[in-house]
């Protein structure tokens, strides 16, 4: 790819993301406006007993609460392109270093997840598509298809129950032992309490993954190159390799960063079971406890985590292929 | 070299639930190639003239039942054997470009055949540089991906396979539809020089004009039978089998007058003749039982009428 249609891919990936946001920014502020959240009782919290109608009102006027909509929206979104995204109130702290704090836990977590159900969904996906029709491959659809159909939180709570409960194998909550200052968790005691959500992540997110790479194989195996390649000698491993993999990589890497989104959504859950202080546990609490500018300021950041995923895919998409990469230019 | 007898091929299919049932594409073909020659396939398309080459190859798919003898320098063409000669000793000339790998670069996917046919990866890239300075391929062709060669490059790179293999039977499959005259004409040359290399060559077709320019002799299928095998040089006085004769006279620099009739399918073939339907020179003993391939003026033909 030549580097002004790098700038022209960037540059229309820059304005749809700006309209992306724009939109978001419009959507929430909407949606929290119209919610029964009262700001004024949110901001003070349990003091709220102590003043009176008129100190309400005072402070409603002192922060523009009985202006118009419109003008509050333009009042909001100049702050917040500013960087000014508000303190959040069950942490008491910038909306944004709690993001920052929080993302960082389940960055490692997503990171497990997302590695780990690309690479075992497109190893089974591979040796189902192989295999197509014979016992493994009945297996590993059945495998996929029970998966799929299970709610994440379940499937959490199963497992907790074994491995935490039963085997006493995995630590039954949290990032770190309970009661321990975060200077002195070990990198070990970390890994240990972080593998459990990361494989429950993960175990979701290779149903989809080994079921279109199934297909993709499928397809590629019935293809004409492939007949010719059986009738120069080729051997199953050696279609698979020569020609399989090449052509099934393109739909796997779309695949694998498209489902950002979906191990996103899931780790709102599976955190919410563990109770693993990562950016989906914060997103429940801010929400139950009317947490509104943490609130926002996650559903800004999750837009933008997704759409950079999505992105990356299509990004990918035209690096690696050669009939648009090269095609492209004549 | 490749000798075949009352091929039969048959798929298993399901209908209307669990019912299985047999359809049975080709039936008592026989065709025979020898080192050094060219013979060409003819015959409309639902003949079974790909399917043969699948066999032959043994790359039909698992629900084909094949029947009769395949034989192959001698010895009988069993699936192991199959297996070991396909890319070795027997190799597919495909129908297009479709047939290569797209995300594949021209020169490796070349030098893979070759090194299936038994060479070392440096040896492989040798005749694969030899080979397509043959064929006038520039060596950056090797660099390029399929969708970036001219169907004519096409061309001569899937000839480049079946030299690289380096085996003795090639078998080109529609090697000319769809080309410029030109082209076309080139590539005919190409597999007539096979031929006159010492390989056997057998070339599927559905234009006769095409096979006759480098075909010895020409094996015509209807319904998945041989109905005819002639010389070259039988075109067109000397044809015996009636649909040989309408096939040659349908041909628009010829009459151009349509086969009346359909090609049977092959579910609802008939007891005797498979031509009978259409044939000007039925009579009541066609409809009896099939007729055999006899020897009638040098060539062999599948009509009890012919003389």
């Amino acid at each position: 790819m030549r580097l002004a249609d790098l700038i022209r891919f960037a540059g229309s990936r820059l304005v749809r993301l700006g309209l992306l946001l724009m939109a978001v920014s419009v959507f929430t502020f909407v949606l929290i406006s119209l919610s029964p959240i009262s700001p004024v009782n949110a901001y003070v919290g349990a003091d709220i007993m102590q003043i009176g109608p008129e100190q309400r009102q005072l402070i409603a006027e002192r922060w523009g609460l009985d202006q118009p909509m419109i003008v509050r929206f333009w009042q909001w979104l100049r702050q917040f392109v500013q960087g000014n995204w508000g303190t959040s109130l069950i942490f008491n702290q910038p909306v944004l270093s709690v993001i920052g704090q929080r993302f960082q836990a389940s960055l490692q977590m997503l990171a497990i997840a997302w590695l780990l159900s690309g690479l075992l969904g497109l190893g089974l996906g591979i040796f189902a598509g192989a295999y197509e029709g014979s016992w493994l491959d009945r297996g590993i659809r059945l495998y996929a298809y029970v998966l799929a159909s299970a709610p994440t939180f379940w499937v959490a709570l199963l497992l907790l129950i074994v491995f935490a409960v039963s085997l006493r194998i995995a630590p039954i909550c949290c990032a770190a032992p309970p009661g321990t200052l975060a200077a002195n968790v070990t990198l070990g005691q970390r890994l240990h309490h972080l593998l459990l959500p990361a494989i429950t992540l993960s175990i979701i997110g290779i149903a989809s993954i080994a079921l279109h790479t199934r297909q993709k194989l499928i397809e590629v195996l019935h293809s004409d190159y492939v007949l010719f390649a059986k009738a120069q000698g080729e051997s199953l491993a050696g279609i698979i390799r020569h020609h399989g993999l090449r052509n099934i990589l393109l739909p796997a890497i779309t695949l694998q960063f498209a489902s950002l989104s979906e191990l996103f959504g899931g780790a709102v859950l599976v955190e919410q079971v563990y109770a693993y202080p990562g950016l989906g546990e914060a997103t429940v609490q801010a929400a139950l406890r009317s947490d509104v500018p943490l609130l926002v300021g996650i559903v800004f950041f999750s837009a933008l985590f997704v759409y950079t995923g999505n992105t990356l895919a299509d990004f990918a998409y035209q690096v690696i292929d050669p009939r648009i990469r090269i095609g492209g230019e004549r | 070299m490749l000798s075949i007898r009352q091929l039969g091929v048959s798929f298993t299919q399901y209908d209307q639930g669990l019912n299985q049932r047999q359809l049975t594409v080709i039936t008592d073909l026989d065709l025979e190639v020898q080192a050094g020659e060219v013979v060409a396939v003819v015959g409309a398309s639902g003949s079974g003239k790909s399917l043969l080459a699948h066999a032959v190859l043994g790359i039909l798919p698992d629900n084909a039942q094949v029947t009769g003898s395949l034989r192959f320098k001698g010895q009988p063409l069993t699936p192991a054997r199959c297996a070991q000669l396909r890319g070795q000793d027997i190799a597919l000339i495909p129908q297009s470009v479709g047939y290569l790998d797209p995300l594949m670069k021209v020169g490796p996917q070349v030098r893979r055949v070759a090194q299936l046919g038994g060479l070392s990866k440096a040896a492989a890239q040798t005749a694969v540089g030899r080979t397509f300075n043959r064929y006038d391929l520039l060596p950056s062709t090797q660099g390029r991906y399929p969708f970036q060669i001219s169907g004519g490059m096409a061309r001569r790179v899937l000839v480049a396979t079946a030299v690289v293999s380096q085996a003795d039977l090639v078998i080109a499959d529609e090697p000319t539809p769809g080309l410029h005259p030109e082209i076309a004409t080139e590539t005919l040359t190409h597999l007539r020089e096979l031929a006159d290399e010492g390989r056997g060559v057998m070339v599927i077709t559905h234009d006769i004009e095409a096979a006759l320019q480098i075909a010895d002799r020409v094996a015509v299928f209807y319904a998945g039978t041989t109905v005819e095998i002639a010389a070259a040089a039988d075109f067109p006085e000397r044809l015996r089998h009636p649909y040989t004769q309408a096939l040659w006279r349908s041909l628009p620099q010829n009459d151009f007058i349509p086969v009346p009739g359909h090609q049977p399918s092959p579910d609802q073939l008939p007891t005797g003749c498979l031509f009978s339907d259409r044939c000007p020179w039925f009579t009541p003993d066609c409809a009896a039982e099939r007729p055999a391939l006899r020897s009638v003026r040098g060539g062999l033909v599948r009509c009890i009428h012919a003389d």
